[in-house]
């Protein structure tokens, strides 16, 4: 257990708000930490390095150099289903709104990395899971194209249970659609980079998630095309030591790197120096 | 257990009541001729009952009836089907099928998912659930059709691509997104056939093409409803529900866009009459690919890609002072 901050234990004060607003347990290692300074930490377990999960805003703010310019902020989903539950989708949706501050699953926009211009698009798994619906899938697609337009490379932070079940077909459209856009993007001999956080699986690994030239996997993520669960009900057989993590990926030759947190943009800006900057004359 | 296989049941004891009759009409001296006819009466009203309306739930077990024409039945309906095999990397995976094949004289590559007929047959073709090799294997197919100019057609009937260790371990998630990709560019006419279950991802890697043709009880599903009840409610046993919301069926699917055209079945499903089916569904192929050779590999592609960016668009957009 994590030692009760020394203001709180002085003034023996009980916090206004409810404890799960202000703690966190960490999945890694089960220590309760304290959310303020895991934020300072960049969301980085103090005890075991364990990641743990970051929203799409701080990620914009980890990444880009503090000019990013958002795209398209204003889409949300026509509910093309209508579906109904017991919680109907547009309700869980509104839920998830209120939950992330996101009005959906991924942000997309204009920004640099140390000074290289860039198309980004991050997702966010508060939201739905971060599953691709419609809005998901014509981000992603306004993004690319507009990377095309503007020659420009284009990043994806990938963070997504996959398509998302109350769109239907429609959602697994979205990979055709996306994938077709990629497409495009590569025959312009534009570079798109993915970077794959926890977790990454179904239709999103399955599109653009593996479609990059580069591939980067956060440390920690768990990776792959079917979830844990379906895994364990289909073969019914004990799982490999550190199966789908972002090291097995690396060790199949799945990904380029395994990066963590702190180093990711670094790591991320290189390669676009590489690939942006004139080239050396001959 | 078989929703339709239980449901034919009276029908199918009916139907063999019918048949020993015929046989004892032509042996004996007694005529059951009327009793045979009010028996055939009773049989069409029966079918009715059990085929006219099926729900959502009832498609899918008709999509995976034991007895529905599969891939290489639809494949060696062609002429001069040659399987070509594997992946050049690590093996031959039996639940995809690849190979050439005239359709009409028309010379074409084609790619299916093949589901087995039995118990022994399932277990080598894997209920039809590729495994990467299998995407790859594809993929070399897409690219000989473009390479040496000839359509591709698709034969899709699967549960989904196969969720297990070996999979994950070799790409099964870049090995249907660099199908996606291909199918996506290729410089082809590209036909689509939905013919049985089309499970996700696994489905779709075989299934971006100029015109998507759908059987009236085959299913195309972003997931089967069986996995969308587990991730929607943690309970696979809400499958029947599940089939009902997530518009699976021929004819919704048609309404939104998803699918181009849809091949009618027979009352009591393509099995009833399997050498109809196939010459109609290769008949609609064949009208499909008339139309898609006269046109361009540019304009094939640029068409593929309005197609699929139309496809995909349900969003609206709130207004500013609603935002945030
Ligand atoms: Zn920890």
């Amino acid at each position: 257990m994590a030692p009760t901050p020394s203001w709180l234990r002085r003034r023996g004060a009980r916090p206004e708000a409810a404890p799960d607003t202000l703690w966190e347990i960490c999945p890694g290692c089960g220590e309760r930490l304290y959310k303020k300074d895991l934020a300072e930490r960049l969301r980085l377990c103090s005890r075991c390095g364990h990641h743990l999960r970051l929203g799409a805003l701080d990620r914009i703010a980890l990444l880009a150099d503090g000019d990013f310019q958002e795209l398209v902020p204003h889409l949300i989903t026509s509910d093309p289903l209508q579906w109904t539950d017991r919680i109907p989708y547009a309700k869980k949706i509104a839920g998830d709104r209120v939950k992330s501050g996101l009005l959906e699953a991924i942000v997309v926009g204009l920004c640099t990395v140390e000074g290289v211009p860039i198309g980004l698009g991050v997702m966010d798994f508060s939201f739905r899971g971060g599953t691709m619906g419609s809005v998901v899938g014509e981000k992603v697609t306004l993004l690319i194209e507009e990377c095309a337009r503007r020659r420009l490379p284009a990043v994806i932070v990938t963070a997504s249970g996959g398509a998302r079940m109350e769109e239907g077909m429609i959602a697994l459209m979205q990979l055709a659609k996306t994938s077709a856009a990629v497409q495009r993007f590569a025959a312009l001999g534009l570079p798109l980079i993915t970077i794959l956080t926890d977790p990454t699986t179904g239709g999103v690994s399955a599109s653009f998630g593996f479609q990059a030239d580069i591939i980067i996997a956060e440390s920690g993520a768990a990776i792959g095309f079917a979830g844990r669960r379906v895994i364990d009900q289909t073969i019914r057989q004990k799982l490999p030591e550190g199966f789908q993590s972002a090291q097995f990926l690396l060790e199949h030759g799945q990904v380029d790197m395994v990066v963590r947190r702190g180093e990711l943009k670094t790591a991320l800006a290189r390669f676009l120096h590489f690939v942006s900057d004139q080239k050396v004359p001959a | 257990m078989n929703v339709i296989v239980e449901l034919e049941k009276p029908l199918v004891e009916l139907e063999a009541k019918i048949d020993g009759l015929k046989k004892l009409n032509e042996t004996q001296r007694v005529d059951f001729s009327a009793e045979i006819a009010a028996l055939e009466a009773k049989a069409r009203q029966l079918k009715n009952e059990v085929f006219g309306n099926l729900t959502p739930w009832q498609r899918v077990h008709m999509a995976r009836h034991p007895r529905r024409p599969l891939a290489l039945d639809y494949i060696s309906a062609l002429d001069g089907f040659t399987e070509l095999h594997g992946d050049r990397t690590f093996r031959d995976d039996p639940a995809i099928v690849t190979g050439y094949a005239y359709l009409d004289g028309m010379p074409i590559f084609v790619i299916g998912e093949q589901k087995g007929r039995d118990t022994k047959d399932n277990l080598y073709r894997n209920f039809g659930m590729p495994h990467p090799e299998g995407y790859r294997k594809a993929q070399r197919i897409m690219q000989h059709a473009e390479k040496f100019k000839r359509p591709l057609v698709s034969f899709i009937d699967t549960p989904g691509a196969y969720p297990g260790i070996g999979a994950e371990e070799r790409g099964q998630s870049q090995a249907i997104a660099q199908s996606l990709i291909l199918l996506a560019g290729l410089r082809t006419p590209i036909v689509v056939n939905i013919t049985g279950e089309g499970g996700s991802g696994g489905a779709l890697a075989i299934g971006i093409g100029d015109h998507i043709v759908m059987l009236q009880h085959a299913v195309y599903s972003v997931a089967s409803p069986e996995a969308a009840a587990s991730i929607l409610w943690r309970d696979a046993g809400r499958a029947e529900e599940a089939a009902k919301r997530l518009h699976l069926t021929s004819d919704e699917l048609f309404e939104f866009g998803i699918i181009d055209e849809v091949v009618s079945e027979p009352l009591g499903g393509a099995q009833a009459d399997a050498t109809r089916v196939i010459a109609d569904l290769l008949a609609a192929d064949k009208r499909a690919l008339a139309r898609l050779t006269r046109l361009s590999a540019d304009e094939l592609v640029d068409r593929r890609y309005e197609k699929f960016r139309r496809i995909g668009s349900h969003v609206e957009r709130v207004h500013d002072s609603a935002a945030r």
